[in-house]
């Protein structure tokens, strides 16, 4: 299977202006900074929820399915709750999954996916089967079937399983361009020194593909969000967490939509897809940086040709 | 050639992957749910339906773990899944065989459409670029590759199903229709896919126009689609023949990989929908905890991704000549 | 500014200028480019990279892409300006009279489409239909360059880089235009593959009488066979004239040091000297003549004052060495200090 990898020109660089380049970049680009922005809005709801919803999210005491009002922002479930703290709170444990499964995810395709680069031989052969088949077998089905058997799966055993099922895609990239970035001479003088393999891959290889690790972070945030969501609304995650996949759960099996309390639905959703936007516009955006081809182009009115100086 | 029989054999390999996963995993979970399901329907099954199960899942067995593998794979091979118990006393054959043509239909069709018309589109958002068509299209389908599957599923029967009440958004066909041939059953049927269609179209077809607009970019840029510009050829033949052509490869294989993704997203339209395909069985049976039926499903689903991928890869290499030498 | 010594001008250049609009502001590539062309005429243009070549061929042939753009300048081709048309109004001139061989031919072929449909593209595109002229006229530019028919049916990925590299060439003269402009053809190619390559178009050449734009960076291939030299450095042309009097006796002192850093088969041993530092970036040229800070012989003028074109024996040359005002004015002999790039 042949990799769409782009791979990006790499020179020896330190972690410490590999950041500051990143920012730079990230300041630059319009679809970053709109995405950097959401995103930190979304932390700091998940870091103070107190301060932006006074309401106790799973407070039943308020009267059931209200609607839109200045005392309930965006109404209460069919239990009293007031939906509007629960998706402010919710916001904590969405992110934790988002950051725990997407670091995670990241850091093990990074080791897997470089160390069969740098590798090579049958080591390279063996991981990228694993990865290969990890890969091809469809993820959704196996997240179904592995959260069916474990029933109830907690904050932490999800991370677990979207880690585990997660990685295989971003290792691909992450190993195309450890390969493009295998035969420099830097890493030659590193192997003359003597340098054990793990030192090369963490310290000389590694830094060099930060914005593509930052992308393959990105991307596994994403996943792990609208995975974790999608496992909470069909009743695979705990229904008793606060969080928008299991709001979603409780507004499907109490017929939310047929019934107006619209809501309950719409709400979470927005949420979901908003951070979900973020992290794919920080995404692109990192595309963008990574490829400058990609970056969008001034069309050049064809003016007139001054004539030629005699 | 060889390219192909690799191919094959890494299909095999995958596919005997899958089948071990379905075997060891109720073994190694915690709390032996085999053990759990196996006492729950004790009283409800009956002798042969009650022994196949318990050789599924090597409950009260005694014979070896490799032993209970290899009639495992035995059963698999001579498609033997054994019995429902959700929709008990169908085989689970029988409930996979009912479910898979609306799938098919379906997941089928809104795929292979979101394919085309996502390439159609990234191919000429990227010829036109700097253009406003271009500016817009990404931002735009970045927001809707962000947006979970289900959700839009919801909304689309909120506003489509309940207040403007254009189409139904249960289930696949009105139960008062006689299911057969005629015509308005199968009007009845297409009416009642239109809004779980269009909710799938809407989700995939995003990537596909990034995908191939940014590979579109990139192959733009090559030397041979400066040449042709040398050569005086015409502008559409340039964007297709020179072009396209070249950047549509990477994404076929692109293509069967995110398969993967797109059977999710069908897995959680079905369930919104209740359309009674594929992937709403393999929910019914996992919160029913009917784990024959659900090993079976995911099996299927496995299969039919690992089948795509293969015809892309055939596709590859009918279409990109270097694969044939390279083998 | 057309050179007087050309007859039969095919192309004219006068004056072109190329940049490229960034967001930080834009950079000249090309600067005030002229130079004539004549017919059957054997023009080579060397220099170092970076310094504006490929930029100005594609600029001639108008094959620019954003952000490139021509800035100022034309560029006549048989007596009709090319710059600012669109490609469809190129087209009927594109190919039949003016055409193009880039330099890796891997990536200037496509790589889906066989030999024989790339030249079909070009053939249709220019109203030849019949499928026997278009299989008899594939196969005679293959035999015109030595390879044979039968790998009309090949891969471009199928064929050796020296094959790929005369495919390319073949494709230039399906309709034996008038001007074939070459980027660098040689460059991918071993030394043998190089001499062969280059002894085929000379021989084309001299058949069918088309003139050659030849650009390198290889200043001892180029001057066994090209009729007049240009030197281009930083975007500007430093030097420009007959061959043999280019090479023999440089005058610039660009030039000089690129004949200085080639080693010569015949003649004593002699110690091999690089030009120290390295080409200017464009966004930042330094003031005066554009060389001054890698020159051996700059004296106080040259940092002040931006040399123009000078005549002298039919060459042009861009040197302060050769203004006639300094040679008179600069009685004491010139500093020779090289300052640092």
């Amino acid at each position: 299977m042949a990799a769409a990898a782009v791979t990006v020109p790499a020179s020896p660089v330190t972690a410490n202006s590999a950041a500051r380049r990143v920012w730079r970049a990230v300041r630059k680009n319009r679809k970053a900074t709109a995405g950097a922005i959401l995103l930190i809005f979304f932390i700091f709801l998940g870091l103070f929820p107190g301060l932006i919803a006074h309401d106790s999210p799973t407070a039943e005491i308020y009267g059931r399915s209200m609607g839109v009002s200045s005392a309930h922002l965006l109404g209460t479930t069919a239990y009293g709750q007031d939906i509007f703290a629960q998706v402010v709170w919710g916001t904590r444990q969405v992110l934790i999954i988002a950051f725990g499964a997407g670091l995670a995810a990241t850091a093990i395709a990074a080791i897997i996916g470089v160390s069969a680069a740098y590798l090579g031989g049958t080591w390279d052969g063996v991981l990228n089967l694993i990865t290969d088949v990890l890969l091809v077998i469809p993820l959704f089905p196996l997240l179904i079937v592995i959260a069916a058997y474990v029933q109830n799966s907690g904050t932490v055993v999800l991370i677990a399983v979207l880690t585990l099922t997660g990685w295989s895609y971003t290792a691909r990239q992450l190993r195309a361009q450890a390969l493009s970035v295998r035969s420099r001479d830097f890493l030659e003088a590193a192997r003359v020194r003597g340098e054990r393999a793990v030192y090369v891959v963490c310290v000389e290889i590694l830094p060099t593909m930060t914005s593509l690790l930052v992308a393959a972070f990105l991307t596994n945030a994403l996943y792990a969000v609208l995975f974790a969501s999608s496992l909470q609304f069909i009743g695979l995650g705990d229904p008793n967490a606060t969080s928008w996949g299991t709001m979603l759960y409780w507004a499907e099996n109490n017929e939310a939509l047929q019934t107006g309390q619209y809501m309950w639905a719409v709400a979470p959703g927005v949420c979901i897809a908003a951070l979900g936007t973020a992290f794919a516009l920080l995404n692109y955006a990192f595309d963008e940086i990574g490829n400058p081809a990609l970056r969008p182009v001034r069309k050049i009115r064809s003016k007139r040709v001054r004539p030629a100086r005699s | 050639m060889r390219f192909i029989l690799r191919r094959a054999g890494f299909f095999l390999v995958t596919l005997w992957a899958a089948v071990t996963l379905n075997f060891f995993l109720p073994r190694l979970m915690p709390g032996n749910p085999a053990l759990a399901m196996v006492a729950k329907f004790h009283g409800r099954l009956s002798g042969q339906a009650l022994i196949s199960l318990e050789d599924l899942f090597g409950v009260n067995t005694h014979t070896s773990l490799f032993v209970q593998y290899l009639h495992y794979l035995g059963d698999i091979a001579t498609g033997n899944f054994g019995t429902s118990l959700y929709f008990y006393p169908e085989s689970v054959s029988r409930v996979v065989l009912d479910a898979i043509p609306w799938t098919l239909g379906l997941v089928g069709v809104t795929t292979i459409l979101a394919f085309a018309l996502g390439t159609g589109v990234g191919i000429i958002s990227a010829w036109r670029r700097g253009t406003w068509l271009d500016g817009v299209v990404p931002p735009v389908f970045v927001i809707t590759s962000a947006i979970p599957y289900f959700w839009v599923g919801m909304m689309f029967i909120l506003i489509f199903g309940i207040r403007l009440q254009w189409f139904p958004y249960t289930f696949a066909y009105d139960p008062t229709l006689t299911p057969g041939l005629n015509w308005p059953f199968i009007a009845n049927v297409l009416e009642h896919a239109i809004l779980p269609a269009a909710a799938l179209l809407l989700t995939t077809i995003g990537t596909w126009i990034l995908t191939m607009r940014n590979n579109m970019v990139t192959t733009l840029a090559e030397d041979y689609v400066r040449m042709a510009r040398a050569k005086g050829l015409p502008g559409r033949r340039v964007m297709l023949d020179y072009a396209a052509r070249n950047a549509v490869l990477p994404n076929l294989t692109g293509f069967a990989m995110s398969l993967g993704f797109v059977v999710g997203g069908a897995i959680l339209i079905e369930y919104v929908f209740d359309y009674p395909g594929v992937g709403y069985m393999l929910l019914q049976a996992v919160e029913n905890e009917d784990y024959p039926l659900m090993q079976a499903l995911f099996l299927l689903i496995t299969v039919a991704v690992l089948v795509a991928i293969l015809l892309a890869d055939i596709a590859t290499a009918i279409f990109d000549p270097r694969t044939r030498s390279a083998g | 500014m057309s050179d007087p010594h050309v007859p039969e001008p095919v192309l004219e250049v006068s004056g072109l200028s190329v940049e490229y609009v960034l967001d930080r502001g834009s950079v000249r590539a090309v600067d005030d480019v002229s130079f004539t062309v004549g017919r059957g005429e054997f023009l080579g243009i060397v220099g170092e990279s970076g310094c504006g070549k490929s930029t100005l061929l594609f600029a001639v042939a108008q094959l620019l892409a954003p952000p490139a753009r021509v800035e100022a300048g034309s560029v006549i081709f048989k007596g009709e300006s090319l710059v600012g048309l669109t490609d469809k109004q190129l087209a009927a001139t594109r190919w039949r009279n003016l055409s193009v061989v880039m330099q890796s031919a891997m990536n200037a072929l496509n790589p889906v489409k066989s030999i024989g449909a790339q030249f079909k593209d070009a053939m249709r595109a220019h109203g030849v239909r019949r499928s026997d002229e278009i299989a008899d006229r594939s196969a005679e530019v293959l035999r015109m360059v030595g390879i044979d028919p039968a790998h009309l049916r090949s891969y471009p990925h199928q064929l050796s880089g020296g094959m790929r590299q005369r495919a390319m060439i073949a494709m230039a003269m399906l309709f034996t235009p008038d001007l074939v402009i070459m980027d660098e053809p040689t460059s991918a190619l071993d030394v043998v593959a190089q001499r062969s390559l280059m002894v085929q178009i000379k021989e084309l050449q001299d058949a069918y009488r088309f003139a050659v734009i030849f650009v390198t960076h290889d200043m001892s291939l180029i001057s066994h066979f090209s009729d007049r030299l240009m030197v281009m450095y930083a975007g500007q042309v430093s030097e420009l004239g007959a061959t043999r009097s280019v090479f023999d006796a440089p005058r610039h002192p660009y030039t000089q040091g690129l004949l200085e850093a080639f080693p010569s088969i015949r003649g004593p041993k002699v110690p091999l000297k690089g030009i120290p530092g390295s080409p200017p970036n464009l966004a930042m040229i330094p003031g005066g003549c554009r060389f001054h800070p890698r020159c051996p012989v700059a004296f106080d003028r040259c940092s002040e004052e931006a040399p123009d074109l000078y005549q002298l024996d039919g060459s042009l040359v861009r040197c302060l060495l050769y203004d006639d005002a300094a040679a008179d004015a600069d009685a004491s002999a010139p500093t020779g200090g090289r300052a640092d790039a």
